[in-house]
């Protein structure tokens, strides 16, 4: 399994890193005492264990950068007033993840969640394992080691203190934050038992047992509220703009408007008027396309943000715009729908598509448009970095900890130990803060400087410089045979690649791109053809939250609503013939199916469960009620991120084309969960993400410049405009079906959704997002 | 020499008065709690309270609220329960936090004018801070359940 097997790239299976090279080091015990912030604390103490021992079911999580550690020495420290300690190795950024993590380290060894600290952990993967937050992986693949470490966290404590008394194991047992010995009635708390408990031999891991569910107290409940919610309503959550160090200076810079452009010239006199502006410095930047490389451009450095962006505003300065300056939208739409009408790279092919289209009765047709989205998390991006002689610290809200560290490293020219990546709470992420550019102009300021350095992102910054969600063609054509059966389904799906980013001239999909969507697509049809005609990138493309799956849903749930309309049939009805029989998928003809980076054993598709979860919400969400004139409903389902979703949207447009959302139901089926409470929260807040880039995501070039600048002419939903009610119901799972993702399922059915819902309102059909006026009559 | 009230405490600027609140807010005194999310008034993370109203620190110079008190979401409430606060804890109104700072502080101030707004006063009132998580049912759901008590 790899997304870019064949390519000069190199392999990983990680949203970020493409080169990863990290020396392993032994971990001081020292070294865990000062992380955990506990001199005086006392840390387990256990062999590094095996990656995936005792898995009930394998998953990916092995063949990320640096796999997974389980070991509760790195994990957990108990103080000996019984604190304990458990580190959050993944990034916060609203998904619930520094809560969740800790949580079932604390239900597997019988901790009080009252008496847990969480501990954010910094960028070290040798340490920790994989900390790439990204890709809705954190559940699927620490679940079990999470899980792993606490048990063995329990049996260590449970052996000091049956040692303690002179007992067999067998006969103590931790219970609610102590060890109980029920036969004499003696018991001793967690922080009486820490030393001893780390002299004690560490249990084999085959011989530790986990917890029957039925014994959870916290897992499966939704009971425990974020930890840093009190933190959150009071104003002390610290998020990456939130960091001061002595001596800070604050930077904003001037980068080039067009993606791959330089500086050309630039004249200082006027920003260095303006009160507060300290110095004005050129950033180094690296050609296009260099990853995460920062841009450069021109930096005013102030003793306060608004000083700086004052002093910005003022920078004369010219640039060299170079061959991305002919990036226009309307054109490159253009070009994207002629490629969608020629044939292209064929990368699944299952019958003869071709003849059958050509033998049908009857072929519809549907071409989907869906623009760049951006990020726009409601924290821009923003990093500080005290850089001194060789060494470099950063603190920063970052999806990637580890390769931060790494790319800070390589663009310091320093070795990766000698960089320190702190980990804020994100102020939203959404894939952007995967890539780290940000932390890198930091690092490099600070370092020109010799001082600590804050770079502030301003919201234009953000849009301009965002690594945007691709812009895509889908065209699919449908044949229908006499009755109406659907025997036919060729889908085009053109779109710039990611991997534009890494490698120039890079201009067809990877198996990752491929594999959210397209070659997936899970319909019983009997011939199927999808191709990938080239793309050629003129900006920045990155993974925006759910990725290439929010067009190909898109396209494909509206088709199935166009079919049902040809065909009078029922949505729902429609959707699970297409579907077809319950079965597990096979795609022989799909080359490096990627499927989320998981073994296809653990995590197949299969569309029983597709078809359950559309029945499900069905049922939840009243699918057969009536609704007045002038509204309609919609519905969508699809498998991302190795869940599976449906969402019914009711919409009313009245007769000025005024739209309201009066009801959201979505079901997830996503294995065995953690925190159902959070699942909800992700799942409303991918109905408002669906709507805001349903009616108005888009980012628009001219002249290789983005057109939007600001929440103004960039809009998203508000509160005014959202759902009246969103639902959510949470397919039940039994506890040995593996967890999948959660954070980015939820968005791409909502669109198609949408927009079968505003067709059953209007009877018109929209092919291209973002809505904008295209309702008004 | 500008005076002004912050969270109850007599403070004194002399740098450029035309510094905007949320800067001086932030970085020259600390208080971090008030967000910046666009600096042109239309995202609502900036949301403090001067004089007892809703006002964006991103837009409000130091010298435009000199003389006058000025309240952040660290000086809402002493002990940080204040019944926006509380009722936000009790809904699990978070998600990444970001906005929130900004939204407890709308809400705060819709009810100091407003102590039982209905369902469309509380989306009227609210529709200027966004919440790119998507919070907003709960948000709402809060707004209210802060304005029958907590
Ligand atoms: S930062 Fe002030 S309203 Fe957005
Ligand atoms: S909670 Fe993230 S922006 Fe509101």
């Amino acid at each position: 399994m790899s997304i870019i097997e064949n390519s000069a790239l190199g392999k990983s299976t990680s949203r970020r890193g493409f080169e990863r090279h990290l020396k392993v080091e032994n971990v001081s015990r020292r070294a865990i005492l000062q992380t955990l912030g506990l001199a005086g604390g006392f840390v387990l103490a256990a062999p590094l264990l095996s990656r995936q021992a005792f898995a009930a079911y394998e998953t990916g999580a092995g063949k990320m950068p640096h796999g997974t550690v389980v070991d509760p020495k790195v994990f957990v420290s108990i103080a000996p007033d019984g604190i304990v300690s458990i580190l959050a190795h993944r990034s916060e950024m609203g998904t619930g993840v520094r809560t969740s993590l800790p949580l079932i380290v604390a239900e597997e060894m019988e901790a009080d969640w009252s008496r847990v600290r969480v501990v954010q952990a910094p960028g070290d993967e040798v340490k920790f394992g994989n900390q790439d937050t990204d890709g809705s992986r954190s559940t699927r693949h620490y679940l079990l080691p999470m899980r792993q470490i606490g048990a063995l966290a329990r049996a260590m404590l449970e052996a000091a203190a049956a040692k303690r008394w002179g007992v067999p194991a067998s006969e103590v047992k931790a219970v609610n934050h102590e060890v109980v010995h029920s036969a004499s009635g003696r018991r001793a708390g967690f922080g009486e038992l820490a030393a001893d408990a780390a002299s004690q031999p560490a249990p084999a891991i085959e011989t530790v047992q986990l917890k029957s569910p039925k014994d959870f107290r916290y897992l499966g409940k939704g009971q425990v509220s974020i930890v840093d919610l009190h933190d959150i309503t009071v104003g002390k959550a610290r998020y990456g703009a939130d960091v001061r160090l002595p001596g800070m200076k604050y930077a904003v810079i001037a980068r080039p408007p067009v993606t791959g452009g330089k500086l050309k010239s630039f004249d200082p006199a006027d920003a260095l008027k303006v009160p507060g502006v300290e110095q004005v410095i050129e950033v180094k930047g690296w050609p296009w396309p260099s990853k995460f490389q920062p841009l450069g451009g021109v930096a005013v450095i102030a003793r306060n943000t608004g000083a700086a962006i004052k002093g910005r505003d003022a920078l004369k300065i010219e640039w060299d715009d170079g061959a991305n300056a002919a990036y226009d939208s309307v054109a490159y739409r253009a070009e994207l729908e002629a490629a969608a009408r020629q044939p292209g790279l064929v990368v699944r092919q299952e019958g003869d598509a071709d003849a059958a289209l050509k033998s049908a009765d009857k072929v519809i047709t549907g071409e989907y448009y869906l623009p760049h989205f951006a990020h726009a998390s409601m924290e821009p991006p923003v990093a500080v970095a005290d850089v001194k002689s060789d060494k470099a610290e950063i603190w920063a809200p970052v999806q990637s900890p580890g390769g931060t560290r790494e790319d800070v490293a390589k663009t310091l020219q320093i070795p990766p130990e000698n960089v320190t990546v702190n980990v804020t709470l994100l102020g939203g992420g959404f894939g952007r803060k995967s890539k780290c550019d940000f932390a890198l102009e930091a690092a490099l300021l600070s370092k020109t400087l010799g001082a600590p350095v804050k770079v502030q992102w301003t919201r234009d910054d953000d849009l301009h410089h965002d690594f945007l969600h691709t812009v895509s063609v889908e065209r699919i054509e449908a044949g229908l045979d006499k009755s109406g059966k659907v025997v036919a389904w060729r889908h085009r799906s053109v779109a710039p690649t990611i991997l534009s980013t890494f490698a120039a001239g890079a201009d067809h999909a990877a198996p990752f791109e491929l594999g959210m969507g397209l070659v997936d697509m899970p319909f019983e049809i009997a011939n199927i053809q999808c191709e990938n005609p080239a793309a050629k990138a003129m900006t920045r493309i990155g993974w925006f939250r759910s990725v290439s799956n929010i067009p190909r849903a898109f396209a494909v749930q509206s088709m199935v609503g166009e079919i049902a309309n040809a065909t009078g049939r029922d949505q729902k009805d429609m959707l699970i013939e297409l579907i077809g029989s319950p079965r597990i998928v096979k795609l022989g003809s799909v080359k490096d199916l990627w499927n989320y980076g998981e073994p296809y054993e653990s995590y197949p598709i299969d569309t029983g469960r597709l078809r359950r979860v559309v029945e499900f919400v069905a049922e939840k969400g009243n699918w057969s009620r009536k609704v007045a004139k002038g509204r309609g409903l919609g519905i969508a389902a699809h498998r991302s991120f190795v869940s599976y979703i449906a969402t019914i949207v009711e919409v009313e447009v009245d007769d000025k084309g005024k739209l309201t959302v009066h009801q959201v139901d979505t079901a997830i089926d996503c294995g065995v969960f953690v925190n159902p409470e959070r699942i909800a929260s992700q799942l409303e807040g991918a109905a408002i993400m669906g709507l805001s880039l349903a009616k108005y995501g888009e980012i628009s070039f001219k002249n290789g410049r983005v057109q939007q600048r600001n929440f103004d002419d960039f809009q998203v939903v508000r509160i005014d405009e959202a759902p009246l009610i969103t639902n959510v119901h949470i397919v039940p799972a039994d506890a040995d079906t593996p967890p999948s993702g959660v954070g980015e399922p939820g968005v791409p059915p909502f669109a198609p959704a949408l927009a079968n819902a505003i067709f059953a309102a209007t009877g018109k059909r929209l092919r291209a997002l973002p809505i904008g006026n295209q309702l008004a009559i | 020499m500008i005076k002004v009230k912050i969270n109850g405490q007599e403070q004194s600027w002399d740098g450029d008065p035309s510094l905007l609140l949320l800067w001086y807010l932030r970085d020259e005194l600390g208080l971090t709690g008030s967000k910046y999310g666009c600096g042109q008034a239309l995202c609502g993370a900036c949301t403090v309270m001067v004089d007892k109203e809703a006002a964006r620190a991103c837009i409000t110079a130091v010298s435009d609220v000199a003389g006058r008190e000025v309240t952040t979401i660290e000086g809402l409430h002493p002990t940080g329960d204040h019944p926006v606060q509380k009722a936000w804890r009790q809904v699990n109104v978070p998600q990444c936090g970001f906005c929130q700072a900004g939204q407890i502080m709308q809400a705060a101030a819709l009810l100091d004018q407003n102590p039982k707004p209905s369902h469309d006063q509380i989306r009227d009132a609210m529709s200027g801070n966004i919440c790119r998580c998507g919070c907003y049912q709960r948000i709402e759901n809060a707004v209210h359940l802060a304005s029958t008590g907590v």
